[in-house]
């Protein structure tokens, strides 16, 4: 069996939002610009990377009852730093990402990959999924931020790209895209495209449609 | 009264914690497939929503805000950096304890509900609604009130989703769309009905 690399596995082949479904809310709801993305994606990557490093250094001395809870503690402590630090550096980010960078506590990824990974491997190794994981994460929300930003108000980074049409420009902006549904929609279609390409990662239908006898169809 | 009747219709309908703020996701799309465990895992999300609010919004007013320890004589202190870490405990300890509860006296309860409330520990609509109580600083009276709208409004929401689901199963869905994506799609058009209710703003 070959060994999968730590680091790049995770982009598309096992990306945690499209194939295994962790961490949706922040997905959907900070992706409404690309500034705010960038900031949530590196602050999931920086916790993940910190609490992963920290489980994998104790991982021997940790008995196996209480590891959920030193796990939560642990990740509670990281998130903490990174909320006081974008509240003292960036206070106005902050003020826009409102509750979502606190919620990266209850992230699944985080969870998932301190008890899937850094429980079982070492230091180095546990870094490196943590980034990968990080990184695959993160090009998911900038993804969906860049296009949501784009089509929804003809700007990047808060920098005008396409001239609105509000403005005299001839860029009509879709109001739509930067509401709550939109997120899903374009989710679910960057889930549907990613499982064209790669076909190994379909789901079973539950039922097989039956197909209808040639005679009785209407 | 009329706030208390105010928020909570607010936050079953206008700010819905699923549909609008995206809390609980993993599990709202997870474990939606049939009606009947959506409803129970809905029970079990406002059984302790009601409780962890207003718990939360006790300690945190009464502990944790800047100048709430003046009773004891240390009013310019300022432990709010410690709420997160706190709410996240008195989450997973009260979970625990309920599930300790239920399987003690109710045990017809527990096996209906027991299965989902390990998941509730890390279901952020939990975590979320305590987060949104700080910030909109409501009191205790009015925290009760929001966690019950809280809880009211995710249920109500998966088991919807879990319904159009069930209806779902038989038609013929696209190969990659199947699962997950479709279900991202419906819940889409779910989150658009649901703003239908408080008007859409453009």
């Amino acid at each position: 069996m070959t060994q999968k690399n730590p680091l790049t596995t995770p982009l598309i082949e096992e990306n945690p939002v499209a194939l295994r479904v962790l961490g949706l809310c922040p997905a959907l709801a900070i992706t409404n610009s690309l500034t705010s993305a960038l900031i949530m994606s590196a602050a999931l990557t920086v916790v993940l990377m910190m609490s992963n490093a920290t489980i994998s250094l104790v991982r021997n001395l940790l008995p196996s009852s209480v590891r959920l809870i030193v796990q939560i503690t642990v990740i509670a402590a990281a998130v903490t730093v990174i909320d006081q630090f974008l509240k003292a550096y960036l206070p106005e980010a902050a003020a826009r990402l409102s509750v979502y960078v606190a919620l990266i506590i209850t992230n699944c990824i985080v969870l998932g990959r301190t008890e899937a990974c850094a429980m079982k491997e070492g230091v180095g190794t546990s870094v490196l999924d943590a980034l990968g994981n990080g990184l695959g994460y993160s090009l998911i929300l900038i993804t969906v931020a860049f296009i949501r930003e784009l089509v929804g108000k003809g700007s990047l980074m808060g920098y005008q790209v396409l001239e609105p049409a509000s403005q005299g420009g001839w860029f009509p902006e879709n109001a739509l895209v930067t509401l709550a549904p939109s997120a899903f929609f374009i989710i679910g279609m960057l889930v549907w495209g990613i499982r064209a390409w790669k076909p190994e990662q379909r789901e079973k239908p539950d039922f097989e449609p039956i197909p209808l006898p040639r005679r009785e169809r209407r | 009264m009329d706030d208390f009747l105010g928020i909570f219709f607010r936050t079953v309908f206008l700010e819905n914690l699923a549909l609008a703020y995206f809390l609980g996701m993993c599990t709202f799309l997870a474990v939606s497939k049939e009606i009947k465990t959506a409803f129970g895992l809905g029970v079990a999300v406002i059984v302790v929503q009601v409780l962890s609010v207003p718990l939360n919004s006790i300690i945190y007013n009464e502990l944790l805000r800047p100048g709430a320890l003046a009773w004891a004589g240390l009013g310019d202190l300022d432990f709010s950096y410690l709420g997160l870490l706190s709410q996240i405990a008195i989450i997973a300890a009260l979970v625990q304890v309920l599930e300790i509860m239920l399987h003690r006296f109710f045990p017809a309860l527990y096996h209906t509900l027991g299965i989902f409330l390990p998941l509730i520990t890390v279901n952020c609509a939990i975590l979320g609604a305590s987060l949104f109580m700080v910030q909109r600083d409501y009191r205790v009276v009015e925290s009760v009130s929001y966690g019950l709208g809280a809880g009211v409004g995710w249920a109500l929401a998966i088991v919807a989703l879990a319904g159009l689901r069930e209806k779902m199963r038989y038609s013929d869905i696209p190969a990659g769309l199947q699962g997950l994506a479709i279900t991202f799609i419906t819940a889409g058009i779910l989150s658009l009905g649901f703003m239908g209710i408080a008007g859409i703003k453009i």
